[in-house]
């Protein structure tokens, strides 16, 4: 039975009309056209899902829609501003971080998520803040690099 | 006269290959195709390079099966080394035949003439033509005859260039992938999968399913293969998920936990082949070593999906597929079409690393598109369905045996291989497309096939050491009669072929007390070899290695991948007590001419991350249900705080042709970390993965 949804996804508010059990992931991407969060698993194991919801990292996949009516989504979309790529983006692309890419939206969500609490962090705080996320091409280690350096010049905008 | 390479002789045309644009591009059309590797950004800097043009005035159409060139599967590290190579000829004719059609237009010698972003420079000023401006007077239908010589290394301005991925960009803003395509009125399909190639659907309640989907799902049926259909996906996958919970199968696919062990491979019966030197008649004083693998999973992050659109008489497909070329011949074939009537396009999926479910999900998604005309369908397998149905790399033992002469250096060699095939993709030694054997009448029984050794090898893939040993040969056991659809994995034989001839080596080494570099140099003559395994040594501060079996270790792997690509020597630095931790990685590559050398290690970088996950923690399991691990928990690879540090370095190599590079770390990793843990433990492992029960194992022996 669908039921009325009230959602705000990357700065604009969206009222859905679908069912209730609806993963938030399916929401996202068929009926809001955001195709940025991916399908990996649905089991909440791969990490490729991920957005954040009122600023946390979390699993897309099989997340109901019933239970985040008032709720703030961000997703890989939402990361840049009109003008410029988000500081993560831009070091992914400077380290050419990624060979498939499937994995990168959702590790570029909890890597925003990470330093937003932790902006100077060691290559192994990286390491563990990324722990839930799978890359099966071997990009890590081209990408603990780019975070270190997205969080590097983060700070260097902040001072 | 340059010779014309092997994807030339197949597609002669210079149109397949290159057009120029109305909106001053060239488009270069390729049959390789962009699995996550960067091969598009490596093939436009090739021919921007031979065209002087920019790399932003290269189009690449990749993948085409209508208009672009037949190169067979996207494989093998083939694709610099035959693609690259055909676009550079292609290039190098067409930037001739331009340039003598533009002197007389100019009323020039062609040497007054050069070419920059296109245009044409009458001794170096503007001459107001470019390629565009006399694109209507060159007949590109005539064929490629090599006539143009390619540039000189010396004069490359691209090649060589660390030129950015193409397709980043957009794969960082959340899209880029077949996934992500919409096209009007589509639907959205899943599969209810036939449990193995002999069985039968006995009951389907589709009552049950459409009250698990809410209604509103069309259940497509053919015969053994079944699909649910619909405009809502989260329904679509409902109705999936409880057909296969609910459906009745007579003559289902069991398997026992020991069908997956590599003594359970090795003690099947087999069509036995021997490449190599005769063996030897005389006995030497001999040594042996067996080493195995257990079957592995390609685990692609993404589930296969493919589109599908049949409309007046023309059945579309798009594919993540690695060739698509063969998959329009199979599908054709498949489903009694024309090759005319079929038309596949590849759009970019996540990586698959070999032989993976993707073209049977394309044949999925036509058999529905055929069933329901003129509606677009999207078919994505589930995640249970990618790990349990694709085909698996197969499990393998390897015995090396070697002859010594009276100072413990190998002079007879062989390496005996237990496998079931590497190579099953579909239309290659009789294999078919998965859901083809659900059909009424399913394909015909295979034939023992694996790949030959000229193509590379399948099993044998490097069963043939590259030191001088004298007679050295491969003793191939295939298996024919294996449960489970086994075909190519990324570096295929060679990963396991390597750890055992390079594990081997280590404890010959030991056996007169050498060390494991000098021991290879002293029967190494191969210059480029010598080259990679020398600077590893160096990069790894080899000479300051200590006794070993403290609990830390270091241990060196070289391979030539396939014996005639890119040389890699790897060091590893271990430190094992419960686990083994894989603590610093270097590698030292000789790819030939390096096109794009970030993109070189960026690959290398990815082979040595995924071959350190094999050899340390990946096992695909079997049980009554068939294959059992079907997720990520069961199906453990590795993760961000289990990754190295991991140095590579290319050495200069410009002089030598262009070498595939995608798969030549995989074997040398593997085969340094058995050797670390060796070192470390002073005992070796010989089987992968070396999980906790095996170090406690073998610390016990
Ligand atoms: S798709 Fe959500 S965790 Fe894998
Ligand atoms: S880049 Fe392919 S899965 Fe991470």
């Amino acid at each position: 039975m669908n039921e009325c949804h009230t959602l705000t996804v990357n700065g604009h508010v969206h009222e859905l009309d679908v069912p209730s059990t609806a993963p938030l992931l399916d929401v996202l991407r068929n009926h809001l056209g955001l195709k940025g969060s991916r399908y990996g698993c649905g089991l909440e194991q791969c990490g490729a899902c991920m957005v954040l919801i009122d600023g946390v990292a979390a699993y897309s996949c099989s997340r109901e829609i019933g239970t985040l009516s008032g709720r703030t989504i961000t997703t890989v979309e939402g990361l840049r501003s009109a003008e410029a790529l988000h500081p993560l983006q831009q070091a992914f692309l400077d380290e050419q971080a990624g060979q498939c890419g499937y994995c990168l939206s959702g590790i570029l969500i909890v890597a925003k998520a990470f330093l937003d609490r932790n902006p100077d962090p060691t290559r192994a705080e990286i390491a563990a803040a990324l722990d839930a996320n799978l890359c099966r091409c071997g990009s890590h280690p081209r990408i603990l690099r780019a975070v270190l350096k997205a969080a590097a010049d983060m700070r260097g905008k902040m001072a | 006269m340059t010779a014309l390479t092997f994807s030339l002789k197949d597609n002669p045309r210079l149109d397949r290959w290159l057009r120029f644009q109305d909106d001053h591009t060239v488009r270069i059309g390729t049959g390789k195709v962009e699995l996550g590797q960067g091969v598009l950004t490596a093939l436009a800097q090739i021919a921007a390079e031979e065209l002087d043009l920019r790399i932003d005035q290269v189009r690449m159409m990749s993948g085409n099966s209508v208009e672009g060139p037949g190169e067979g599967y996207t494989a093998s590290s083939w694709s610099i080394e035959h693609s690259g190579a055909a676009i550079r000829l292609v290039a190098a004719e067409v930037r001739a035949l331009a340039l003598a059609r533009a002197a007389l237009r100019l009323n020039a010698a062609p040497d007054e003439l050069t070419v920059a972003d296109g245009a044409f420079l009458k001794n170096g000023s503007p001459s107001g033509i470019d390629y565009w401006s006399i694109a209507g007077e060159l007949d590109l239908s005539a064929e490629a005859t090599g006539a143009a010589a390619p540039k000189p290394q010396s004069a490359h301005r691209l090649v060589g260039r660390s030129v950015p991925r193409l397709d980043l960009p957009t794969k960082l803003t959340g899209a880029g992938f077949i996934q992500d395509m919409v096209l009007p009125r589509m639907l959205h399909a899943r599969t209810l999968r036939q449990p193995g190639p002999g069985a039968a659907l006995l009951q389907l309640d589709e009552k049950i399913i459409q009250r698990r989907a809410g209604g509103g799902v069309r259940i497509v049926r053919l015969n053994n293969f079944v699909a649910f259909v619909g405009t809502d996906e989260t329904a679509v996958r409902a109705a999936a998920v409880a057909a296969t919970e609910c459906a009745v199968w007579d003559n289902a696919l069991s398997l026992s936990p020991e069908q997956a062990t590599p003594d359970w491979i090795a003690s099947q019966p087999s069509d036995d082949r021997l490449m190599g030197d005769p063996p030897p008649e005389l006995a030497t004083d001999r040594i042996c070593a067996r080493f195995t693998r257990p079957f592995l999973s390609h685990g692609s992050i993404a589930p296969s999906c493919a589109i599908a659109l049949y409309r007046d008489g023309v059945l579309t497909v798009w594919s993540h597929a690695q060739g698509m070329h063969p998959l329009r011949e199979n599908i054709a074939r498949t489903v009694g079409l024309s090759l005319d009537a079929v038309a596949c396009h590849h759009v970019q999926g996540a990586g698959c690393y070999g032989h993976n479910g993707a073209d049977d999900a394309a044949l999925d998604a036509a058999l529905v598109a055929l069933a329901l005309p003129d509606q677009p369908i999207r078919l994505m397998w589930r995640r249970e369905e990618e790990f349990g149905y694709e085909p698996l790399s197969s499990a393998m033992a390897v015995t090396v045996h070697a002859g010594l002469d009276g100072a413990g250096r190998p002079i007879d060699w062989t390496t005996e291989i237990w496998s079931a095939t590497h190579g099953q993709r579909p239309g290659v030694g009789g294999a078919s497309l998965l859901a083809a054997h659900a059909m009424k009448t399913p394909p015909p029984d295979r034939k023992p096939f694996d790949i030959p050794l000229e193509r590379g090898g399948g099993a044998a893939r490097n069963g043939i050491p590259l030191y001088d040993i004298g007679p050295k040969r491969i003793e191939l056991h295939l298996i024919h009669d294996v449960p489970v659809r086994t075909s190519s994995l990324r570096g295929l034989g060679a990963t396991l072929n390597v750890f055992a001839i390079e594990g081997l080596l280590d404890d010959l080494a030991g056996r007169i007390g050498e060390d494991p570099v000098a021991y290879r140099l002293a029967i190494l003559s191969d210059p480029r070899a010598r080259r990679v395994l020398e600077k590893a040594a160096a990069m790894a501060n080899w000479s300051s290695r200590e006794a070993g079996g403290a609990g830390s270790g270091l241990g060196i792997g070289l391979a030539r991948y396939k014996n005639s690509s890119a040389y890699a020597a790897v060091v590893a630095a271990v430190e094992v007590d419960e686990a083994v931790r894989v603590t610093d990685v270097w590698c030292a590559v000789d790819a030939g001419l390096a096109i794009n050398p970030d993109g070189i290690l960026n690959q290398i970088e990815g082979n040595i991350v995924q071959a350190i996950s094999w050899t340390l923690i990946e096992e695909v399991r079997f049980g009554p249900q068939g294959i059992a691990t079907l997720d990520w928990e069961s199906y453990p690879v590795i993760r961000f705080s289990e990754i190295p540090e991991i140095r590579v370095e290319l050495v200069e190599a410009g002089e030598y042709p262009p070498l595939g590079v995608g798969e030549c770390a995989g074997g040398p990793t593997a085969a340094a970390i058995g050797n670390a843990v060796a070192h470390a433990l002073g005992t070796r492992i010989h089987d992968m993965p070396m999980t906790r029960d095996r170090i406690m194992k073998a610390l016990m022996a």
